[in-house]
């Protein structure tokens, strides 16, 4: 096994000295396991590329903002668009990390580019901030209801990772005719204040700088702010413009003079520093951050160098699985995405189906949790031992989703499945540590709460285009739907033709084909951004620095239901391999199991293939799992 | 104790002494006197001090310097061993300050005081002083200086020897009417010019009888102020004269050589701004002629050390005329270094030792061929106007043993508007006059200076210029060939090359500047957040963008800064694209990588080179320098990132005469204003003369811009006035 592994390192990274090979073996090393020449390949890979396209025409058209018109007025204002806004803001040559670029996508009757506002990560001055930009040029940088939602998750975010927060102003305030989604619940407009309040009290920065008008509500976002900048001209902040308080008045007065820089610099004292122009107030915007004085040293350690992966990253573009009814190995995934492909696996025989382990991407330690199949007890309850493992380390968790669900059936139920499914959603939901999910695959049903799905509040959460999100698979929701029918059909004595049945179910998997798509997820902000797969390495990189800039927190779990399995029948899989038994040169073997309370209670069945040990399973599985490994090590 | 009465004291004291070296001159055998120069102290500052140390070190000689207030933190205090104050920065008080430099002299143990050029180095009175004080001149005896530096009486001294001279009056009679008889007598063009004094200081050339007397008076005040003597004399004027000197060198046993010549023809405001030794385009038989009439000039005044004879050639009719004796090793004695493979800073400490001159005429070699290229600090399109300003990047080219540069400053020094504002010096030399020029084009194209208008890139044209290949030279070759040494603006094809070249460099320093930035940002982040500074910087499913505003310093097209707009994209494998925008470029697609502080290698079409990048910020402006193949050019951006004050108060109104109102003239350059010649509120007409401004004791008269009444006329003479103060403004009413 090891002398395989040798060779195959040996072969991906053949300019390395024999020396440094040596030096570089190391148990961890993931194998390259792609048949770059397979038919199945192939086709993922064209499927995939329409993916990708598809997602760089939808980033390209937000990208546009408001369209050339509303472009064009912006800059005979004198006036950055907010991406370039944000660039002059970040230290030169600097990432930004920007989330839910496709916010508002197809959500409304009109398009809403970046849901009107620009959220994202950024450093400033060497401290990374939590940038919030209005586009002046959607909607005159109004707030929709998703553009609320956005400026909210960014608040959320920044307060979580303890980043000083920047609020690049410029808005008309709430969209009035959708006021009733925007103004009044808990979730709305208010809520902004609220937590610039409650980020102020807990030592977050709020620096806003206005660089457009800041009516009605967004007055409150400079006048709420520890500091805020105002641009001569552009910058306006009132509670009601001019009409209103004409309307309500009889005043009539200037924007400028009702509420410009010089008004709430000089006199109202609203404004605390005055800008002769955009740069001038963003270069103020970079000064205040400098000289920000944060505890620091939360995490001022260095960042190990690294090393890239073996194997190429771009290759994601074309392992991300299309087809969610193809198994897939994870760990083809983890090889693209943790430095050197090292993945030092725990329990890597125990719950194979969800695979567990430690590594480092971009320098930094992290504990890796990724599915390989149906969640069992076992794999469960390894989750949940491996999620403990990285809270007591401050290790920050990744969840890499491509889960189908817990294991169904009487058997499954009878091992407490919902119980260990609860273990893991316990530790899920109680783990302090940073987590951020990625959807790689399918996200269905239960599967998406114990792999940290958006309820879990997980810290940053990504979908890759490829990825699809519902309570359970459109065919199987046809199928229960159509049978519910049915029966509520016969009890009202109607008939209900094969043909209307069919269309029936087609309508079901048709709307759980499209709400289960990443678009429909990421316009509705269930997640931070769409991502290319390539992209993945570097934006977790990316997530985990900012997510470790806080104090480690001690992880308390609430009650763990802690009963043994009780194994009224251990059932030999040696019946159900004798299905899987094809050709002489492949087959099982039952190797006994481990021991528990004296009796052989985990069978392990080992696969042969001329002679030759090629993988093993443990526990008894379905038997069509046996059919389906057996097929696979025959086609290898 | 006047310091009068204190010289003349001791001039009595050590007259027996001077008289004893007199009598050695006269032994058989040379006496070298025990007693050698083991401590120089320079009379001087900059290169010439930075060259005479280095001399010096080379024989063991400790060194000291003097310095003025203004010096105290520059290189040639820091070359020497010990280095005395010898006053505030104007000349005045301290390079000229004769007292102090010998007090300087006694207080540190120095036998030998070396002038140097310009200052005190052709003061007679200085010389015997040295002497007097006991301290060896390194230079020739005080007598030579005297008779030399009178050149009405250097010219009657030369005419009993024979030696040949320009027709023209040279006598006591200054009276202006008698000296405008006179020039009427010779004929114009004619030239003015003081008596005393050298370097073109004073000198006017008068067209017409009309122009004679502002003319005269003007040169007597400059010779006054420079020179403290305002003696005039007048010459005819040759129209196509080309300026050939010859090295003489002369021991204090008699033995007088010369060592070839130079040509200095090709000058601007009557300074030399490129030299070459061998002249170009004379035999042998002319240049032994010209060698001997100098050795017989210096014999006639008995002559010893380094000295310059100057023959104006009159390139129609091949005459040469006697024109003056520098008595002081000059500024382009390296031209002369390179082509007889000797160190005439050495023959001159030998010489002041007693020693012998090394060679014997006939030894003198004559080997290939050098250029001498002076890089002033100055304003090329304002007339040359000297420049002042900090050397931000100061990056000369490699030397070897073809190639020499003569510096007296380092990067971040000042060039102050006290001293002469010359850089630097560029020696090359090479097999044969084709073989120097290469090495001089390639070398000027290579010394990077940034932070002050230079007159490098004159200098590449002129050395470019095919009239200088052949060998063309003479004394008004900018004027004559100034149609392709400045670029005409209605040369559309010319000036639409240079401005695509200026795309083309506009768009390898924005590369170069982001990779530049990003490694300055990268080195400042936390380590923990190294990923966030990776190269290149990430964005989420697209690519960082960046627009850069580049203003075009065009000095060629005469209508100051162009703009320029640069968009760069980060692409994902580290590359830059760029577009420079209009309709005639494409994008570029280049990759940099930073070899050291200013040097990049980028690469771009299958081509790479190394580039050289500087940037500094001036009056709120991020300039940015790029020297790329034989290009340079200057760009500059408005700031962007950090506040360099933290207030918000008006930006200061930019300097550039645009930015005035029409009618507002300002000071071309930081000096002294000598006199004023309009009064405020006064009607004036285009063109006339206001006032007369001066620095490096050079006269810039300041003219009304337009007819029309002067407002705001409030300086006086007397007053100190900096580049582009508001002297006043000319308005209809």
């Amino acid at each position: 096994m090891i002398g395989t592994l040798a060779r195959r390192i040996s072969s991906s990274a053949s300019a390395s000295s024999r020396l440094t090979r040596t030096r570089n073996f190391c148990l961890g090393v993931l194998p390259d396991t792609i048949d770059r020449g397979s038919e199945s390949f192939a086709s993922n890979c064209r499927v995939m590329e329409g993916l990708i396209s598809q997602l760089h025409s939808h980033i390209h058209q937000v990208m546009k903002g408001g369209g050339p018109e509303a472009v064009k007025r912006n800059r005979s204002r004198n006036k950055l668009l907010p991406r370039e806004r944000i660039d002059c803001l970040i230290d030169p040559g600097s990432s930004f990390l920007e989330l839910s670029q496709l916010a508002g996508h197809e959500l409304y009757e009109e398009p809403l580019p970046s849901g009107g506002i620009i959220t994202g990560i950024g450093p400033v001055h060497g401290k990374l901030c939590m940038l919030v930009a209005n586009d002046p040029t959607v909607k005159g940088g109004t707030y929709y209801p998703i553009t609320v939602k956005k400026h909210l998750r960014a608040q959320e975010i920044a307060a979580k990772c303890r980043l000083p927060c920047m609020y690049l102003v410029d808005s008309g305030g709430a969209f009035l005719p959708k006021q009733a989604e925007v103004f009044p619940d808990k979730e709305n407009f208010g809520r902004i204040f609220y937590n610039q309040a409650l980020m102020s009290a807990e030592g977050i920065p709020q620096i806003a700088l206005v660089l457009g008008s800041c009516t009605a509500g967004g007055a409150y976002i400079p006048a709420m702010a520890d500091e805020s900048v105002m641009v001569k001209g552009n910058g306006t902040i009132f509670l009601a413009g001019p009409p209103l308080v004409k309307a309500a008045t009889g005043e009539e007065v200037s924007a400028e003079d009702l509420g410009g820089a010089t008004v709430h610099c000089r006199v109202s004292g609203v404004s605390d520093y005055f800008a002769q122009d955009e740069l001038h107030a963003l270069a103020i915007g970079r000064n205040i951050i400098k000289n920000l004085h944060m505890a620091g040293g939360i995490n001022d350690h260095l960042v190990s160098d690294y090393k890239e992966p073996l194997y190429n990253v771009e290759e994601l573009r074309s392992i991300a699985p299309t087809d969610l009814k193809q198994s897939l190995d994870i760990r083809s995934i983890i090889a693209r995405i943790v430095d050197g492909s090292e993945f030092d696996e725990f329990k890597k025989l125990y719950g194979t189906t969800l695979v567990t382990g430690f590594a480092r991407i971009l320098g930094q330690p992290v504990g890796i949790l990724g599915n390989n199949g149906i969640l069992f007890n076992e794999s469960a309850l390894k989750g949940a031992h491996f999620i403990e493992l990285c809270t007591q380390r401050n290790i920050p968790l990744i969840f890499l989703q491509n889960i189908t669900g817990f294991m169904v059936g009487s058997k499954s139920e009878a091992n407490g499945i919902a119980k260990s499914g609860a273990k893991m959603v316990m530790a899920v939901s109680c783990a302090k540590v940073p987590k951020i999910t990625v959807i790689v695959g399918g996200s269905f049903g239960a599967g998406n709460y114990a792999m940290c799905g958006r309820a879990y509040s997980p810290d940053f959460m990504f979908f890759w285009p490829n990825a699809r999100i519902s309570v359970m698979g459109g065919v199987q929701a046809a199928g229960v739907l159509a049978q519910i029918e049915r029966g509520n059909r016969k009890k009202a004595g109607n008939q209900w033709s094969k043909e209307e049945e069919e269309i029936f179910r087609t309508r079901v998997v048709e709307a759980y084909e499209r709400e289960g798509s990443a678009y429909y997820s990421t316009a509705r902000l269930w997640d931070d951004g769409v991502i290319d797969p390539a992209d993945t390495r570097k934006i977790l990189g990316l997530c985990i620095a900012a997510s470790m800039n806080r104090k480690p927190e001690s992880t308390k779990y609430g009650v763990f239901r802690m009963y043994f399995i009780k194994f009224k029948q251990v059932r030999t899989p040696q019946r159900l391999i004798s299905f899987a038994e094809r050709s002489p040169d492949c087959y099982f073997d039952l190797q006994g199991g481990a021991n528990i309370r004296g009796r052989k209670a985990v069978p392990v069945v080992l696969l042969f293939k001329n002679g030759e040990k090629c993988d093993s399973v443990i526990g008894t599985m379905p038997k069509e799992f046996y059919v389906a490994a057996n097929e696979r090590v025959l086609a290898s | 104790m006047s310091p009068m009465t204190g010289i003349l004291c001791r001039r009595t004291k050590f007259n027996i002494k001077s008289l004893n070296t007199r009598l050695s001159l006269f032994s058989s055998t040379p006496d070298f006197d025990n007693r050698r120069i083991e401590k120089i102290l320079i009379a001087n500052r900059g290169e010439i001090a930075c060259r005479i140390m280095r001399t010096a070190k080379k024989l063991g000689i400790r060194t000291v310097a003097v310095y003025s207030d203004a010096d105290k933190y520059s290189l040639h205090v820091k070359s020497a061993d010990e280095a005395v104050r010898i006053g505030p920065p104007p000349a005045r008080l301290s390079y000229l300050n004769s007292s102090a430099i010998i007090e300087a002299a006694n207080k540190t143990g120095a036998q030998a005081i070396h002038p140097g050029y310009g200052f005190l180095s052709e003061s007679a009175d200085f010389a015997q002083l040295c002497e007097d004080e006991g301290f060896s001149f390194i230079g020739p005896p005080a007598s030579a200086i005297r008779d030399m530096g009178d050149k009405s009486a250097s010219k009657r001294i030369m005419g009993a020897a024979g030696v040949p001279l320009v027709p023209g009056y040279h006598g006591d009679d200054q009276h202006i009417d008698f000296m405008k008889s006179e020039a009427d007598k010779i004929g114009y063009p004619i030239l003015i010019k003081p008596t005393h004094g050298g370097g073109g200081k004073g000198m006017r050339i008068v067209q017409s009888p009309n122009d004679f007397v502002d003319s005269f008076l003007g040169a007597q005040r400059e010779a006054a102020a420079s020179f403290g003597i305002n003696t005039i004399l007048l010459e005819k004027y040759i129209t196509k004269p080309s300026h050939i000197e010859v090295q003489i060198f002369g021991d204090k046993l008699g033995n007088v050589i010369h060592l070839n010549e130079r040509d200095c023809s090709v000058q601007r405001r009557h300074q030399k701004i490129i030299e070459e030794a061998p002249a170009p385009n004379i035999n042998n038989d002319f240049r032994s002629h010209l060698g001997q009439a100098a050795v017989s000039a210096a014999k006639a005044v008995n002559y010893h050390n380094a000295g310059t004879v100057e023959f104006i050639v009159d390139t129609l009719s091949g005459q040469f005329y006697f024109m003056e004796m520098n008595t002081r090793l000059q500024v382009e004695h390296p031209v002369t270094e390179m082509i007889v493979g000797q160190d005439l800073v050495e023959w001159q400490i030998r010489v002041a030792n007693g020693e012998p001159l090394p060679l014997i005429q006939t030894e003198v070699p004559l080997s290939g061929h050098a250029f001498e290229a002076r890089i002033y600090a100055e304003n090329v399109l304002k007339g040359f106007l000297p420049a002042t300003g900090i050397l931000h990047h100061y990056c000369p080219v490699q030397v070897s043993s073809a190639v020499r540069v003569e510096t007296g400053v380092e990067q971040g020094d000042t060039v102050s508007m006290h001293y002469d504002p010359m850089i630097a010096k560029l020696v090359v030399w090479g097999e044969d006059r084709i073989g120097a020029l290469i090495k001089l084009k390639d070398c000027l194209s290579k010394f990077q200076v940034a932070g002050l208008p230079t007159n490098l890139d004159f200098l590449l044209k002129l050395a470019n210029h095919g009239a200088f290949e052949n060998g063309e030279v003479e004394t008004h070759f900018i004027e004559l060939h100034k149609d392709g040494l400045f670029i005409n603006p209605n040369d559309t094809l010319s000036t639409e090359a240079a401005y695509d070249a200026a795309k083309h460099g506009a768009a390898i320093a924005a590369a170069c500047l982001c990779e530049m930035e990003h490694a300055a940002t990268k080195e400042h982040a936390p380590g923990n957040l190294s990923m966030w500074y990776a190269k290149p910087p990430f964005r989420v499913n697209h690519c960082a963008r960046h627009t850069m505003e580049l203003e075009w310093d065009d000095e060629y097209s005469g209508d100051g800064f162009k703009h320029l707009t640069v968009h760069m994209t980060c692409l994902p494998d580290g590359n830059y694209l760029i577009e420079t925008g209009g309709s005639s470029s494409k994008s570029l697609e280049i990759n940099v990588s930073h070899l050291g502080k200013h040097d990049f290698k980028v690469e771009y079409g299958g081509i790479s080179k190394n580039v050289s990048v500087a940037v500094y910020s001036k009056d709120k402006m991020e300039h940015i320098h790029i020297w790329h193949a034989s290009y340079h050019h200057h760009f500059k951006q408005r700031k962007r990132l950090e506040l360099s004050d933290s207030d918000d108060s008006e930006y200061r109104p930019a300097l550039e005469s645009t930015s005035h109102p029409p009618g507002t003239v300002v000071a071309p350059m930081a000096g002294l204003v000598v006199k004023v010649l309009a009064k405020d509120g006064e009607k004036v007409g285009e063109g006339q003369p206001i006032l007369v401004l001066e620095a490096m004791k050079m006269e810039h008269v300041v003219k009304a811009s337009t007819a029309g009444y002067v407002h705001g006329l409030r300086v006086t003479a007397g007053q100190q006035v900096s580049d582009g103060t508001v002297l006043f403004t000319v308005k209809d009413k």
